[in-house]
């Protein structure tokens, strides 16, 4: 774990892996949305509409594994003090928000057609909307204290205490009666997903996850820079009066 | 126990403490967290008829009638069934042997008078053709036409 402490060895390991995942996440949500639009069949109950599931779903499974992402850094932070997770965390968080929102704007265009409405106050769709908040509340409080470092801690425990919030996501349609059907693919047995659909779901997955490791990598890496200028900005302040002497 | 293990110690012990209290408020709200009832819920539930609720089933095969632009059915969970009411613009997923979810309130002669109907689907996604081929052989496991 501490051989990733190392700033400078984030950055050279950054460097490395950016071209590649950049490539890769291009490469596989262009082939995914080949496959989505124009090579995979339409479903025999919801016609050309099913379509917004290679967007939607790929969207909320990220939105949860970001989460997570953030949430484990956060506790890596708290534990070990460790300042690349904080930084990892506070990089996370917007992406994940935007996978959030993408999440709920294409199930609510979804839901117009198929269910007839834009919105229900179902347990899955409530405990999305929670964490678009999470997010929202984790962006909020990392920048609401002076002290970074202050808000990095609140910020963290925030992020796990709302850790309660994936399996709720996860298993709400399993636990409650809702609107919103229950898993095709996460679950024992078979996907109750055809081949055909399901390779553009998996492909535009792999590919918005190598997407969230590109973003997340050159967020950190700005982050670091950007805290590297603050210390460096905190050192010519404190210098000032030594360097000068104030003549009487 | 050093500082490091100390606060792990109690990071594991927070989230642990959290979860069961999570798990203990979700299990007493319970019934408060589902989006719908089922018709045999409507029975044995004893809710007020005077309660605005929402009642999720099948359409029941062969019994949607339309009148104009009212039309009436029976929502159906296998073991017990509620007629219904509804005067207005169906979602497209709406047909006999589909999932719908129905909102309003149940009238004196037990008729459910829904003012709003939700279709829902169920987690299978597949071609026409195969679903066709499916029925034909007689694998077909979706919301089949039942009686």
């Amino acid at each position: 774990m501490h051989r990733f402490a190392n700033p400078a060895r984030f950055l050279r390991l950054a460097s490395a892996i950016l071209p590649w995942s950049s490539a890769l996440s291009a490469l596989l949500i262009a082939a995914g949305l080949y496959f989505a639009l124009f090579h995979s069949p339409a479903d025999y109950q919801q016609g050309e509409t099913v379509r917004i599931m290679y967007v939607h779903v790929p969207s909320a499974w990220l939105a949860m594994a970001c989460y997570s992402t953030m949430a484990l850094s956060s506790a890596v932070a708290l534990i070990w003090k460790h300042p690349l997770a904080d930084l990892v965390a506070k990089a996370a968080s917007p992406i994940g928000a935007a996978f959030t929102f993408l999440c709920l704007v294409s199930g609510s265009l979804w839901g117009r057609p198929m269910w007839g409405t834009w919105w229900a106050w179902d347990a899955r769709l409530t405990s999305m909307l929670i964490l678009f908040f999470l997010y929202l509340g984790h962006m909020a409080l990392i920048n609401a204290f002076d002290d970074p470092s202050r808000g990095a801690k609140a910020a963290a425990i925030l992020a796990l205490a709302g850790f309660v919030n994936i399996p709720i996501i996860k298993f709400s349609v399993d636990w409650w009666n809702t609107l919103h059907q229950p898993a095709s693919v996460s679950k024992f047995g078979m996907p109750s997903i055809d081949p055909a659909m399901l390779l553009p779901l998996l492909l535009m997955a792999l590919g918005f996850t190598c997407f969230f490791v590109t973003v997340l990598l050159i967020r950190v890496r700005t982050e670091i820079i950007a805290s590297k200028l603050r210390a460096i900005r905190m050192t010519q302040i404190h210098a000032v009066p030594v360097a000068v002497p104030v003549a009487e | 126990m050093t500082r490091k293990q100390r606060r792990l110690y109690f990071v594991i012990l927070g989230m642990l403490a959290l979860g069961a209290a999570t798990a203990l408020v979700l299990t007493a709200v319970g019934d408060g967290m589902v989006y719908f009832y089922t018709p045999r819920d409507l029975r044995t539930r004893h809710i007020s008829p005077d309660r605005r609720v929402r009642i999720g089933g099948l359409v029941k095969q062969g019994s949607v009638v339309r009148d104009g632009k009212t039309v009436h059915f029976v929502i159906t969970d296998l073991t017990a069934d509620l007629k219904t009411t509804y005067t207005g613009v169906l979602p497209d997923l709406f047909r006999e042997g589909q999932g719908v979810v129905a909102e309003g309130k149940v009238d004196g002669n037990g008729v459910f008078q829904a003012s709003e109907v939700l279709a829902k689907h169920d987690e299978k996604y597949m071609p026409k053709d195969v679903a066709e081929a499916l029925k034909k052989s007689g694998h077909w496991q979706g919301e089949t036409p039942q009686k």
